[in-house]
C-alpha cells in the first residue's frame, strides 16, 4: 500500500493540484455568498452545472473536432470560458432572485432560506436532465440522464518532465487559469468600490446601509462574481474532463463546499488553501486507499474539520481577514 | 424589508388567506373533550386498517397494486417522515442525511438476517439500538456545529454509508444483499381473507399493518414526548440555542437526543422495509431520498405530526397516482420547495408554535444575515462570533 503510494506521489500531486484548482473556484462562490449573507448557498454547485453545459454546447455549435494545442486551445478555452461565465452569472442571479430574495426581504429564517435553496438545486438539475440537456444536444429523452461526450478536442502533451513528475498541458492550464482568476478577484475585492461594498455588508450589513451601500447590488454582485467563477471551473472541468451530465455539479459542490470550510469560510484566500489541501488529500487518500475511496476520503477530512477546527486553516471571515 | 414593499404585500396576503380557516378548525379541535379526541382517534386507526381495501384502490393508483403502494413508499414515508420530524421540526436541526439511519437498520436486517440467521423481532430490537448508536456517533462531534454546518456533515454522513456500503464486498458491494428472510408468521388467524400476521412474498398488506403498528406506537412515543420536558427544551433550543443554555437547558445533551431518537425510528423502518423488500442494494438509499423526506416534513409543515403525515403521504401518492408527474417529480418538488418556502414557510399544516416562530425568522437558525431592520436583526450579531455553536 505505502509502496503504491509512494510510486503514486507525483502524479498524484499534480492531479491533486489541478483538481484542487476547480474546487478552490467553485469554493469562492460558497465562501463569497457565506461571507456577505450567512448562507450555504446549496444551489451553487447547479451554477457550476450550467457552466459545464454552457461550455459543451459552445463546443459542440462551433463544431470543434480537431485536437487544439498550444495558443489554439488557450484561445478556444478563453471563448468558452466566457460563454461559461455568462450562463452561469445568470443562473447565480436568477437564483438570488427566484430563492433567496424573497425570503430576504421577510426576514425569513435560515432553514427556509436552506431548503428553498435545495428545492432550487433539485429543480435546476431536473430541468437540465429533462429539458434542456436533451435539448441542447439533440439526445432522446433519457440521454439527459446520462454523461454527454464533449468532442476529443485537447491535444494533451507533456509540458513538465523533470524524472516522476510530468505535468501535462491541461492539466498546467487549469492551474494557472485559477490562480489568475483568483489574484484578479483578490484585488478586484480589496482594490474597487464594488469591492469595498462587499467587505463592508460582509462586516455588518447594518452600518454598510448607514455608510449609502447598497445592500441589494452588492448581493447581486456577491452572486455574479461567484457565479463567475463557477462558469470558469465549469469550462476547466470540460477541458480536463471532457464530459458533463446533469448530476456533475453534487458531489463536486460538496467538495468545493469542504474547500471553502476547510480553508475557512468567508475567506477568499482560504479558499484556495482549501481547494488545493482537499485537492491534494484527495489524491493521495485515493493513491492509498484505492479511487473507490476518494470521495469518502473527502467527506471524512469534511466533518474531521468542523470537529476540530471549524473555523478552518486561515480562520473565517470576509470582514476580519479583509478577504 | 423596507426596500420592496408591494411585493411583500402580496406575499403577505396570499398567506394570510390561505391560513384563515385552519385557524378556525385548530380552536375547535384545542376546545373539543377528551372524549370527542379519542373517537377521531379510533376512526383513524380504524380508517387506516382500512385502507388498503381494493375498493379504493382502483381510484388511488389505476396503474399498480394499491397495497404495495402503500407499504412502499407510502407507509414507509410517512414513518420517515415523523422520524426526521424529531430532529427538524422539534429541535430545529437541519439533517440532510437521513437516509443514512434507514440504510444501517436496513443492512441491521439483511446482514444479521442472512450471514448470522438472525429472527426478524431480534433484529428490530439490535437495529433499533444500532442505529441510535449510529445516530449518537454522528451527532456527538458535529453537533455542537452552527446549523447550516451540521447540514452539510450530515449529507456528508450520509454519502460516506452508502458509498462505504457500495466498496464494502462483505455486505455485498454494489450487488447489495438477497434473500433477506421475512419476518417469521405469528399466526394464520384469518378475518375478511387477510391473514394479518402471517408474512409472505405475495400479500403487502401484513407488512402494511406492521408499520401502521409501527408508525402509532412511534406517535404516542414522540408526541409522550413533544409534550413533556424534553419536548419543551427542544422547542426552546430551536427558537434560540443561546437562550436556552443561559437557562440551563443543557442543550447539547438534548440536541444529541433528538439526533438518536430520529435515527433510531428511521432504523426501525429500514428494518421492517429490508425485511419485507427481499433484495437491497446502496443504491436505494441516495441523497434524494434524504431530500424527499425532507420535503415531506417541510411541506407538510415541520413540527407538526399530522402535517408532516399529510406531507408525506402526498409525496409518496401523487407520483404514483398521476403518471405525469413521474419523470416530472423531483422538477416539481424543487419548485413546490421554493415556492413554498416564499409563500408559506411553515407548510401545510403547521404546528402554531411553529408558525409563530417563522414568522419571527427564528425557528432553527436564526435569520439570514444581510437584513437591515428586518425581525432577525438581534440575532444576527451574535450569529456572526464563530464559536457560538450556531
Amino acid at each position: 500500500m505505502l509502496e503504491g503510494f509512494l510510486n503514486q506521489f507525483w502524479p498524484a500531486t499534480v492531479d491533486g493540484l489541478s483538481l484542487g484548482a476547480i474546487y478552490a473556484l467553485v469554493a469562492l462562490g460558497y465562501t463569497m455568498v457565506y461571507g456577505v449573507l450567512r448562507l450555504i448557498n446549496f444551489a451553487h454547485s447547479e451554477v457550476f452545472m450550467v457552466g459545464t453545459v454552457a461550455a459543451l454546447f459552445t463546443l459542440t455549435t462551433l463544431g470543434v473536432s480537431g485536437q487544439l494545442g498550444g495558443l489554439a486551445l488557450i484561445g478556444m478555452l478563453l471563448l468558452i470560458a466566457v460563454v461559461a461565465v455568462v450562463a452561469s452569472v445568470v443562473t447565480a442571479v436568477g437564483l438570488e432572485y427566484i430563492a433567496y430574495r424573497p425570503l430576504r426581504k421577510r426576514g425569513g429564517s435560515r432553514l427556509a432560506a436552506l431548503i428553498s435553496a435545495i428545492g432550487a438545486s433539485l429543480f435546476l438539475q431536473q430541468l437540465f436532465a429533462l429539458i434542456v440537456i436533451p435539448r441542447l444536444f439533440r439526445l432522446p429523452q433519457e440521454g439527459g440522464r446520462l454523461p454527454v461526450q464533449a468532442p476529443g478536442w485537447v491535444r494533451r502533451s507533456d509540458v513538465v518532465t523533470i524524472g516522476d513528475f510530468v505535468v501535462r498541458n491541461d492539466k498546467l492550464l487549469v492551474l494557472v487559469a485559477a490562480v489568475l482568476m483568483m489574484v484578479a478577484l483578490d484585488q478586484f475585492v480589496n482594490r474597487t468600490n464594488l469591492g469595498r461594498g462587499i467587505r463592508a455588508t460582509a462586516q455588518s450589513p447594518e452600518n454598510a446601509v448607514l455608510m449609502g451601500v447598497n445592500i441589494d447590488r452588492i448581493i447581486t454582485a456577491t452572486f455574479a462574481i461567484g457565479g463567475a467563477m463557477a462558469g470558469v471551473a465549469g469550462a476547466l472541468y470540460l477541458m480536463r474532463f471532457e464530459e458533463t451530465n446533469y448530476f456533475v455539479g453534487f458531489l463536486l459542490g460538496i467538495k468545493a463546499f469542504t474547500a471553502a470550510v476547510l480553508g475557512g469560510i468567508g475567506n477568499l484566500r482560504g479558499a484556495l488553501v482549501g481547494g488545493f489541501v482537499l485537492g491534494l488529500i484527495e489524491m493521495y487518500g485515493s493513491a492509498l486507499f484505492g479511487s473507490e475511496w476518494q470521495h469518502v476520503v473527502a467527506f471524512v477530512v469534511l466533518v474531521l474539520v468542523l470537529m476540530f477546527r471549524p473555523t478552518g486553516i486561515l480562520g473565517e471571515s470576509l470582514q476580519q481577514a479583509r478577504a | 424589508m423596507t426596500i420592496t414593499k408591494g411585493n411583500a404585500n402580496i406575499l403577505t396576503k396570499s398567506r394570510q388567506t390561505m391560513s384563515g380557516g385552519t385557524q378556525r378548525l385548530r380552536d375547535r379541535w384545542a376546545a373539543a373533550p377528551r372524549g370527542a379526541r379519542w373517537g377521531v382517534y379510533t376512526a383513524l386507526i380504524i380508517g387506516a386498517l382500512l385502507l388498503p381495501s381494493s375498493a379504493i384502490g382502483g381510484f388511488m393508483t389505476p396503474r399498480s397494486d394499491w397495497a404495495t403502494v402503500l407499504v412502499y413508499p407510502i407507509a414507509v414515508y410517512v414513518a420517515l417522515a415523523i422520524g426526521l420530524n424529531v430532529v427538524v421540526g422539534y429541535a430545529g436541526l437541519l439533517d440532510l442525511g437521513y437516509v443514512a439511519f434507514f440504510a444501517i437498520g436496513g443492512y441491521a436486517m439483511a446482514v444479521l438476517g442472512t450471514m448470522w440467521g438472525w429472527n426478524f423481532w431480534e433484529i428490530l430490537v439490535v437495529g433499533v439500538l444500532l442505529t441510535s448508536v449510529s445516530g449518537l456517533i454522528l451527532g456527538a462531534p458535529t453537533l455542537r456545529l452552527r446549523g447550516d454546518y451540521l447540514a452539510i456533515v450530515t449529507l456528508g454522513f450520509g454519502e460516506i454509508v452508502r458509498i462505504s456500503a457500495q466498496n464494502t464486498d462483505a455486505i455485498g458491494g454494489p450487488r447489495g444483499i438477497a434473500g433477506i428472510p421475512h419476518p417469521p408468521n405469528l399466526s394464520d388467524f384469518e378475518i375478511f381473507g387477510i391473514r394479518p400476521l402471517r408474512y409472505g412474498v405475495l400479500d403487502p398488506r401484513p407488512y402494511y399493518y406492521l408499520l401502521v403498528l409501527l408508525i402509532v406506537l412511534t406517535i404516542i412515543f414522540v408526541k409522550r414526548l413533544e409534550n413533556s420536558r424534553v419536548g419543551r427544551s427542544w422547542a426552546a433550543i430551536r427558537e434560540d440555542e443561546d437562550a436556552a443554555e443561559l437557562m440551563g437547558v443543557p442543550t447539547f445533551r438534548y440536541k444529541l437526543a433528538a439526533f438518536a431518537i430520529g435515527a433510531a425510528i428511521g432504523g426501525a423502518v429500514g428494518v421492517v422495509w429490508a425485511a419485507k423488500v427481499i433484495s437491497i442494494i446502496p443504491a436505494n438509499f441516495p441523497f434524494f431520498l434524504s431530500a424527499t423526506i425532507l420535503a415531506a416534513v417541510v411541506l407538510g409543515g415541520s413540527g407538526n405530526i399530522p402535517g408532516v403525515m399529510l406531507g408525506a403521504f402526498l409525496i409518496a401518492w401523487l407520483p404514483e397516482r398521476f403518471r405525469v408527474f413521474q419523470d416530472y417529480r423531483v422538477l416539481l418538488f424543487g419548485a413546490a420547495l421554493v415556492l413554498m418556502m416564499a409563500l408559506r414557510p411553515e407548510g401545510i399544516w403547521p404546528s402554531r408554535r411553529r408558525q409563530a416562530e417563522l414568522a419571527e425568522g427564528t425557528g432553527g437558525m436564526g435569520a439570514l444575515g444581510a437584513e437591515v431592520g428586518g425581525p432577525g436583526g438581534e440575532v444576527e450579531a451574535e450569529a456572526r462570533t464563530p464559536e457560538t455553536g450556531r
